[in-house]
């Protein structure tokens, strides 16, 4: 199948990730534009659950089983499979979601095969001289730019939550595939796995976010934004102010360092809205902000910004939640 | 303990910069600072040296005119410097980018490398895995700290729901978060002057033994069809006055979108 237009998928708590679905979405369209194959290549000591589910994206999911992978980083073990299935199958153009181990493996495979990458894709489309087409935002989100591979074979890094999976009119096949002349990566040991101590909701895939920033003020200041992250079924977001400060956890930072989301709805709390900040969240449908200063840059591109004190305005909106909830 | 950071000159894009009618940045409205998180790593390898003793050497890959931008990271404490510069090298992809910094690497001497997690003028984070793949060293990536033993490293390496881990040999390549070691310092007034001082020793392709045509930007991987301003959203509803009026105008609007 040389030629062909590949996604890898990624496991997370034994099923694929929403971000694997995406790509394959994506992997999907670009071979049906452009008469290729398509495929999903999985890499994972249990596949076939994550297999099945991403085989109602695309259609065909290769798996490869591997038993390394619990003792090593997962990006390592992927890529040397995937650059030996690579050099049989010689596909065209892959396409890994943006995630830590997606952008390890992209660098990896990248100088593996001598291919491209076009990272921080925001949109992917297909032109009949150019292959992809891909948009990306850079600069820190201050403009956007368009780009091609220069050859016929890259690697697209595709951003969570910027394009809606779409499951395919017919499920695909699921084939394992034994992979040889690996060659490994230099080992790194994996000594142990450890769970934050209270793993907060993800919020990639939250349909309602309340981020707190710098005019939180303090770990005790989350209070207000947990509280009405409850109340209105969301996760708890934050800037890199305030997961610098030690005040929430790293894993819930949103911007050009920290995750990309694009809920229905984004409450900022004591949040600026630099740009870097910007490019994480501005997707959102509906954004809200409380902030004191009537000049900050979220003043411009927020659909309601009120000026206030967020220790006031706060529990104030959750006073008002309560009492029209009864 | 003898430590090489990559650290890239980017556009400061903290705000001051202008992007041009041909929406190119004005380069003259903002000088090239650092890589934010590249200090990071430099603040990382000043502690692990400041521990263990041993020499920091910065290694970039740029126009001749980032010594100015590598002298702040010099101030910062770090020894000395590599400057990897050729006229050739001007519109350079990510792939090239990898294959110079290994070339570079492999002339250098040293027990770790550690880089930043990416540069923030549009750089996706896959430079360092490739880099480390091309050098064959361990890599290790989201340290959330970072350990050194005798001849191991450790890091915590970071993910959605706690971390691993990990351990390699040295010599190794770790790509370090902004939370291994927090805010990085500010160049003290004699680290400054210090700075000056310090060789930054200047290296051409073909001191690599590179083919110009083969890593520069005649060879670029990936090139640039168009540029555009990002969408501009709606006009944005103000509202001021007291906390008990704001918010009912808050729980107005999000009732009439159905979050309530
Ligand atoms: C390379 C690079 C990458 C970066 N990546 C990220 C990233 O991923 N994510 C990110 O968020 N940032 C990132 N930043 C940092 C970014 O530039 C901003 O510094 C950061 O977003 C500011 O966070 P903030 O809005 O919480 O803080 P500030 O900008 O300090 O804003 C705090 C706001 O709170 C308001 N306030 C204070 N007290 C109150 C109160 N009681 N009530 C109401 N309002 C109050 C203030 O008026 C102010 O507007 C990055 C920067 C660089 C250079
Ligand atoms: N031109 C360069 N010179 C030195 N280091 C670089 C260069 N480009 C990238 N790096 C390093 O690789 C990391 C990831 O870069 P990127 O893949 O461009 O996002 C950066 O944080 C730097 O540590």
């Amino acid at each position: 199948m040389a030629g062909a237009i590949w996604s890898v998928g990624e496991v997370a708590d034994g099923a694929a990730t929403r971000l694997s679905t995406e790509a394959a979405t994506v992997a999907r369209r670009l071979a049906e534009a452009s008469g290729r194959e398509s495929a999903a290549v999985l890499v994972a000591a249990d596949p076939a659950g994550p297999a099945a589910e991403l085989a109602g994206y695309i259609p065909r999911v290769i798996t490869v089983v591997s038993h390394l992978a619990d003792e090593r980083p997962p990006a390592a073990v992927a890529a040397a499979r995937i650059a030996a299935l690579a050099r049989v199958e010689e596909p065209a153009y892959i396409v890994i979601g943006a995630t830590p181990d997606g952008r390890d493996l992209a660098g990896c495979l990248a100088v593996m095969l001598g291919v491209g990458v076009l990272a921080n894709a925001i949109a992917v489309g297909w032109d009949a001289d150019a292959g992809p087409v891909v948009e990306e935002s850079v600069l820190g989100g201050r403009i956007l730019t368009s780009s091609a591979f220069s050859a016929d074979r890259g690697i697209v890094l595709l951003t969570p939550n910027v394009i809606a999976a779409e499951a395919a009119g017919t499920p695909g096949r699921v084939e394992a595939v034994a992979v040889d002349d690996v060659a490994d990566l230099p080992a790194v040991a994996v000594l142990d796995r450890v769970a934050a101590a209270a793993a907060a909701a993800p919020i990639e895939e939250a349909r309602v976010v309340v981020a707190g920033g710098r005019g939180v003020g303090s770990p005790a200041g989350f209070a207000i934004v947990s509280e009405l992250a409850d109340l209105l079924g969301g996760a708890v977001g934050a800037t890199r102010a305030a997961v610098d400060a030690g005040w929430i956890d790293y894993s819930q930072q949103i911007g050009q360092t920290g995750k990309t989301v694009r809920p229905a709805l984004y409450l900022a709390l004591g949040i600026s809205g630099a740009i870097q900040h910007k490019v994480g969240m501005q997707a959102a449908e509906t954004i809200v902000a409380v902030n004191r200063d009537p000049d900050a840059p979220l003043a411009e591109y927020a659909d309601l910004y009120v000026v206030g004190d967020l220790f006031e305005v706060g529990p104030a909106v959750a006073a008002e939640i309560r009492g029209r909830r009864g | 303990m003898r430590i090489v950071v990559l650290v890239k000159p980017v556009p400061d894009t903290t705000g001051t910069e202008r992007l041009g009618d041909d929406l190119r940045l004005d380069r003259a409205s903002s000088p090239p600072i650092v890589n934010p998180n590249d200090e990071y790593a430099v603040e990382q390898a000043l502690r692990l040296v400041e521990a263990h003793g041993g020499e920091i050497t910065l290694l970039t890959m740029a126009p001749a005119g980032a010594t100015e931008t590598m002298r702040k990271a010099l101030a910062m404490g770090a020894h000395g410097g590599v400057l990897v510069s050729d006229d050739a090298l001007a519109g350079a992809c990510a792939l090239s980018t990898a294959r110079v910094l290994a070339a570079a690497l492999a002339t250098l001497e040293f027990d770790l490398v550690l880089c930043g997690i990416a540069s923030s003028d549009g750089g996706g984070g896959v430079v360092a895995s490739g880099v480390a793949t091309l050098c064959g060293l361990p890599y290790l990536s989201y340290a959330g700290s970072v350990e050194v033993t005798d001849d191991r490293v450790r890091i915590h390496r970071l993910h959605a729901t706690g971390y691993m881990v990990l351990e390699a040999p040295l010599p190794a390549l770790v790509v370090v978060t902004q939370i291994a070691v927090g805010e990085p310092r500010y160049a003290s007034l004699k680290g400054i002057m210090a700075a000056r001082s310090r060789v930054i020793r200047s290296l051409s392709l073909a001191d690599l033994g590179l083919d110009p045509a083969a890593v520069g930007g005649a060879a670029a991987s990936t090139r640039v069809l168009g540029v555009r301003p990002p969408a501009v959203r709606g006009a944005t509803r103000v509202v001021r006055g007291s906390a008990a009026d704001a918010a009912r105008e808050i729980v107005d609007f999000l009732d009439e979108r159905r979050f309530i």
